[in-house]
């Protein structure tokens, strides 16, 4: 059963074709992992997908709904949410408070009994501070509640995103580059974590250098390289393809 | 029991207000009070704008001029009570803040400063044209609120000045409570975090151009409530309580004191108000003055004096 | 008709002047991305500072030069003093910066020249030159002319001379200008010289006819903004068109519906632009980088 669907999406940049007629798709409980060089338009991929630039051609459809180019916060909605690569932390609140807006669609209702502080509205804080801390608790960054978070390491910050995400009960994740930046440890935490949301019926579209994170939990591969698809399949497949290997030997020296 | 940062802001500024006139060597203190408060009020609206929402308006002068003329105007046009004025005043403001903030705030950066300036200077503007309605720049009469001969009546005799300094001390702390509630609630979250990045804030779900507008009007009824309150207080009124000079005080009275938060806003309010009755030699230099607070509080004092203060002392602490 | 014609040609000579001030605001803006509330008090001092050297005895050309030098310097200080320390500020930090320097130099102007309307008189003579039915001052004349030598002058600048492309380089990537060992600094130092030198100009040339008080320099802030916005911000041509626009918008707004409200003309137009084409005539959409 397919959840999301990404059909002929391209886009181009001053003439330049940064993404040219990708198409994937993704079921719930599945690990869709993205990867190519740098450059290869990856994050420009997942800016598509999530509603921040709007694709030149193609179409994304959502649970049967075709929501191309549709503004983010219509998508968390409809299920979808996902982290960045740059980190879009809300520095100067605090890590409780970063997590609890992620559940603003439930929490949120008119702002008058907000103004005047209703029962309506202390409650509706109330269960959203409870399922925040619940969630901080997760991913380990329950002492740092009460911080704020631009006070946090690296890879606290990478969790708080996730946290933040997973706020929203997404029916799909995007995650790009979760482990960027992060240790052994912190990167085999943020492996389980992943396995366990998708084993929780999320689909989850991920974008990582990390090749031994990507082919232990990636249920389907899709290899991009100068915007283009040029390959797909499951790990073991795609860890033979000829292509990847040329685009990953001739693009990248830094390879990992 | 530990107060909550609320609380405390709330029962500091309950005191001080009731605590004030016991050292107020003269009636007139009360009458430089509830000036105090009535900027304060507008500036707890900037907080919630500049602060937590991250919009700069430099109109909102406009809003206190609405809600001013509301009280001049609609008393002795359409026999409204002063009071009901108030309200006028404040919905008219709220449905041309809708009106002018919904296309505006889609977009980001200057836009917003510009706009809310050009709109601020045609309200003013109208109000020393339209002659026939408004008497143009040299000011009309306010009605008589009436309150105070309701309260004489029950056994509360109050002087002129202490009843305003009351009544907008009253206000303050309503609005200083509505801030607080807000900034804690979801729309006050959202606020602060479309601040720190609005495409995060929409990938969370957040409409952010809606939450910019609901900020944009409730910070301009908090504008337009404390024209009402200077108006009545005053029996008289200017178009220049609509100037562009009156939009950039409040702005600067903000980021003075901090404009993230409730406290700083009051804070910076109360210095500005006070300090050209202290200095009463400064009248000459009150642009000078206020150009320059503004920079060098931008450049040196980010935050505002209140938070710089506050972060300082926590330091001690640890 | 020549009513028309009368109105079009006060239109261009006003629009003249918001053109040089959306300049003034565009060439900042490129070097910087800072939008300069200031702008329209560089207009006013370039025509204070002009009335008091006249004043005190020195010629006409002198005073002028004397104007924009030391307005193209009080530029350049801003800059150093007011801007550079913020670098990196959020919009809303730099909005009050400008608008607080605006009003420290509206203070200061206040308390040096007074409030009084001043004026000086114009370059060649008082009498109306007759065209067609109308009328036009030769004041006028020199106002059209010094923003035409301007908008040529930097057009050449900016295509033929290597510090005319450095700028340009800058201003279209600070980093990328920087690793080529372009001084961006210094490219910002001329950047606020050359703008406060043209808005001086510009109120040298505009004041014989309009007179000047400390306190003109917000309305020829907020044309000359309402002129750069409606041709796209950052674009010159942009700027030459949205101000002779506005200009002559204004002019027909006095002249056929009520001088009271000629102001309000560039309100409308901001408001337009706002509603219907963020980007103005001459500009682009653009795409955020996440």
């Amino acid at each position: 059963m397919t959840l999301l669907s990404i059909e002929g999406l391209g886009i181009c940049f001053g003439g330049i074709k940064a993404v040219h007629d990708v198409s994937f798709a993704a079921s719930p409980g599945e690990v869709v992992s993205v990867i190519g060089p740098n450059g290869a338009g990856k994050t420009t991929l997942f800016n598509m997908i999530s509603g921040v630039y709007r694709p030149g051609s193609g179409r994304v459809v959502l649970n049967g709904e075709d929501v191309t180019a549709m503004s983010p916060h219509l998508l968390a909605r409809r299920g979808m949410c996902r982290t960045f690569q740059n980190l879009q932390v809300f520095q100067t609140m605090t890590v409780l408070e970063n997590v609890i807006a992620g559940f603003h669609l439930q929490e949120s209702g008119d702002v008058l009994s907000d103004l005047l502080n209703l029962p309506a509205a202390r409650r509706r804080a109330k269960d959203a501070e409870a399922g925040a801390r619940e969630l901080l608790r997760r991913l380990g960054l329950e002492r740092a509640a009460e911080r704020e978070a631009g006070s946090l390491s690296y890879g606290s910050l990478k969790r708080l995103e996730i946290a933040r995400a997973m706020a929203l009960k997404p029916k799909v994740l995007l995650l790009d580059e979760p482990a960027a930046g992060c240790n052994a440890v912190e990167t085999e935490e943020i492996d389980h974590l992943i396995a366990e949301i998708a084993a929780s019926g999320v689909a989850v579209l991920l974008v990582e250098h990390d090749m031994k994170l990507v082919m232990r939990i990636s249920s389907h591969i899709v290899v991009l390289d100068h915007g283009e698809k040029v390959a797909e399949g499951d790990p073991a497949t795609v860890s033979r393809n000829p292509a990847v290997i040329a685009a990953y030997l001739g693009a990248d020296d830094a390879a990992r | 029991m530990r107060l909550t940062p609320k609380s405390a802001t709330l029962l500091i500024l309950v005191a001080l207000i009731a605590l004030a006139p016991v050292f107020f060597p003269s009636g007139f203190y009360y009458r430089v009070g509830a000036l105090v408060f009535v900027n304060a009020l507008a500036v707890t609206g900037i907080v919630i704008l500049t602060g937590w929402a991250g919009q700069i308006s430099l109109g909102h002068a406009g809003f206190a001029g609405i809600g001013a003329y509301a009280c001049a105007l609609a008393p002795v046009h359409w026999g409204i009570h002063p009071a009901l004025s108030v309200l006028l005043g404040a919905a008219a403001s709220a449905v041309l803040a809708w009106l002018v903030g919904r296309p505006i705030l889609r977009l980001k950066g200057y836009y917003l400063a510009v706009a809310s300036l050009g709109m601020g200077i045609l309200i003013s503007m109208v109000l020393n044209n339209e002659r026939a309605l408004t008497r143009g720049p040299d000011g009309i009469g306010v009605p008589e609120l009436g309150l105070r001969a309701v309260l004489k009546d029950a056994g509360l005799g109050l002087s002129n000045g202490q009843f305003w300094y009351f009544l907008c001390g009253i206000a303050l702390v309503v609005g200083a409570w509505a801030a607080l509630n807000l900034r804690d609630s979801a729309t006050g979250r959202a606020l602060r975090a479309l601040h720190g990045s609005e495409v995060a804030a929409r990938t969370v779900g957040m409409d952010v151009a809606r939450l910019k507008l609901q900020a944009f009007v409730i910070s301009a009824v908090y504008a337009s409530v404390s024209g009402s309150l200077l108006a009545l207080q005053n029996r008289f009124i200017t178009p220049d309580v609509a100037g562009f000079l009156h939009s950039v005080e409040m702005v600067t009275m903000a980021v003075l004191g901090g404009v993230g938060s409730v406290a700083g806003g009051i804070f910076g309010a109360a210095v500005l108000t006070l300090l050209p009755q202290v200095l009463t030699v400064l009248a000459e230099y009150e642009q000078l003055v206020l150009g320059a607070v503004m920079v060098l509080v931008m450049i040196f004092l980010r935050e505002g004096i209140v938070p710089s203060m506050l972060r300082k002392g926590r330091r001690r602490e640890e | 008709m020549s009513e028309l014609l009368q109105f079009l040609l006060s239109g261009v000579t006003v629009g003249a002047v918001y053109a040089l001030v959306a300049l003034g605001f565009t060439m900042i803006y490129n070097a910087s991305d800072v939008v300069n509330f200031a702008q329209g008090e560089f207009v006013m001092l370039g025509g204070m500072i002009t009335v008091f050297a006249h004043a005190a005895g020195a010629p006409l050309p002198l005073a002028a030069l004397t104007a924009v030098v030391a307005t193209a310097a009080l530029g350049v200080a801003m800059n150093k003093l007011a801007i550079e320390p913020a670098r990196g500020a959020p919009v809303v930090s730099l909005v009050i910066i400008t608008i607080g320097a605006s009003i420290f130099i509206r203070g200061a102007a206040q308390l040096i020249f007074g409030k009084q309307i001043h004026r000086f008189p114009a370059f060649s003579g008082e009498d109306p030159i007759r065209i067609l039915g109308a009328t036009i001052l030769p004041q006028s004349l020199w106002v059209i002319g010094g923003a035409v030598v301007i908008f040529v002058g930097l057009w050449l600048f900016f295509t033929r001379t290597l510090l005319g492309r450095a700028v340009l380089a800058t201003s279209n990537n600070r980093l990328a200008a920087q690793l080529v060992g372009i001084n961006t600094p210094f490219v910002m130092t001329l950047s606020f010289a050359m703008s406060a030198g043209i808005g001086a100009l510009a109120g040298v040339l505009v004041t014989p006819i309009t007179l000047t008080a400390y306190d003109v320099g917000l309305a020829f802030a907020l044309k000359g903004f309402a002129a750069a916005m409606l041709g796209g911000m950052g674009n010159p041509k942009g700027a030459l068109a949205g101000g002779l626009i506005v200009g002559v918008l204004e002019a027909m707004t006095a002249g056929y519906l009520s001088s009271q409200y000629k102001d309000a003309a560039a309100f409308i137009i901001i408001f337009a632009v706002l509603f219907f084409r963020p980007q103005g005539l001459f500009g682009r959409q653009s795409t955020d980088r996440v």
